[in-house]
């Protein structure tokens, strides 16, 4: 390719490039031959070589007395402070397992409060109820176990039976009856949901049942 | 293995004590990047040590196909920035002007260069004025020309740290290059190096 003719513009723009050698050929060529017969484009290229030279120098840093010092000061402080984190580990988890114990017994505490029958359930053998709405009205009768819709057909004790929420009987540690409350004990199957409302006298409740079912 | 390559290694495998070891040649490179961003002293310092400690953290996502210096200035570059973000410093320098002036520069002086050989730089007083001239320059200039010229980044590395394309690098890298050259060709004028003794031809070294 024929070197073109440059302007000394051209060349003040391109010197940086030409000076990280960040142009094509021709154009290095061209460049080249320009600063052959231009003095002042020469200068101009001498110098800022001059200028990148001098500055590149590690002298050309200065850093405040004591600089090293401090780094390394702080860097020591660093390490040493991370070795004793780990190092003291152990005289850490002989506070922890107290904390956690702590922790686990306040925690377990208001969790037990709020979710958990103060009472064992009644009955060995029952299962607790799932899905029960809590606002459902229930009856239990003294000396039983179990609480049931009112009117269940499994009732003992019939005369003696007191009427509440489904929270209350639960949290007394009853559990549901398999019969009327047989879809909201766990493992029920489905398939053996007894008709809706079947067994329902109440018709509040039916309503309820059938609100909770769709859920 | 190179005793770098080495001293990384111990380090990421947790000997954390030769960290000091590792970083010490480019301490004073640190320090430079913190500066040309910070423009304080004490800001710069305290960055350099803090971008030292953030190297040391994350030792181990250094991959050996990067240069460890250009790692460590990086990590600085990004700290300086942070922390002007943060502090706002810079505010009296003026809006952030990150447009580049198309317009070429036209270099002032073409008197014949004379040439300040490195050896001028063993005396302060040239260190001094040198360090004038670029502290005079324009923010967005001062950077690319530290990045580029001190701390030898490439023009991606530089552009990349900076977090501006890499046109901007090279157009403000050739404006950043002539305006010292400018200014250090006015440094003869004003008699700067003129007492120098290696003008008068007597080699003091």
């Amino acid at each position: 390719m024929v070197n073109q003719e440059l302007s000394c513009e051209l060349v003040w723009k391109e010197i940086s490039n030409y000076i990280e050698g960040d142009v094509d050929a021709s154009l290095r060529a061209a460049m080249d031959d320009h600063f052959r017969s231009c003095q002042r484009c020469a200068s101009v290229l001498a110098g800022t070589r001059n200028v990148i030279g001098l500055y590149c120098d590690e002298r050309m840093i200065e850093v405040p007395a004591g600089f090293g010092q401090r780094l390394q000061r702080r860097l020591n402080q660093s390490v040493s402070r991370e070795k004793s984190r780990k190092s003291s580990w152990s005289s850490w988890s002989v506070w922890l397992v107290p904390v956690a114990a702590l922790a686990l017994i306040a925690g377990g505490l208001r969790w037990a409060n709020s979710q958990t029958p103060p009472h064992p359930l009644l009955s060995e053998h029952a299962q607790p109820g799932r899905n029960i709405p809590p606002e459902m009205l229930v009856v239990v009768s003294e000396g039983a176990k179990e609480f049931h819709r009112p009117g269940c057909d499994v009732i003992h004790n019939k005369d003696k039976v007191r009427t509440l929420t489904a929270k209350e009987a639960i949290r007394e540690g009853y559990v549901p009856c398999v019969r009327c409350l047989r879809k909201y004990v766990q493992g029920a199957s489905a398939a053996h949901d007894p008709a809706d409302g079947a067994w329902i006298t109440e018709a509040s409740t039916g309503a309820e049942e059938r609100s909770s079912r769709s859920r | 293995m190179t005793r770098e390559q080495e001293l990384i290694a111990q380090v990421q495998r947790g000997q954390n004590e030769l960290f000091y070891e590792l970083v010490r040649p480019y301490e004073r490179r640190v320090y430079a990047a913190a500066l040309a961003i910070l423009r304080n002293e004490a800001d710069a310092e305290d960055v350099a040590q803090e971008a030292m400690l953030k190297a040391l953290a994350n030792i181990r996502q250094f991959r050996a196909e990067a240069r460890f210096s250009t790692w460590l200035i990086q990590i600085t570059v990004n700290e300086a920035l942070m922390r002007r973000r943060r502090e706002r410093i810079g505010v009296m320098e003026g809006i952030d002007d990150h447009r580049d002036e198309d317009g070429e520069y036209t270099p002032r002086d073409f008197a014949d260069w004379r040439e300040i050989p490195s050896e001028a730089l063993e005396r302060k007083e040239v260190r001094q004025k040198l360090a004038e001239a670029l502290a005079s320059l324009d923010r967005k200039y001062r950077e690319v020309f530290v990045l580029r010229d001190m701390e030898q980044l490439n023009i991606q590395e530089t552009a990349e740290a900076l977090g501006i394309s890499v046109a901007s690098v090279k157009t403000r890298l050739l404006r950043a290059r002539l305006m010292l050259r400018d200014l250090l060709a006015g440094g003869w004028e004003q008699g700067w190096f003129s007492r120098l003794p290696f003008e008068k031809g007597t080699k003091p070294w």
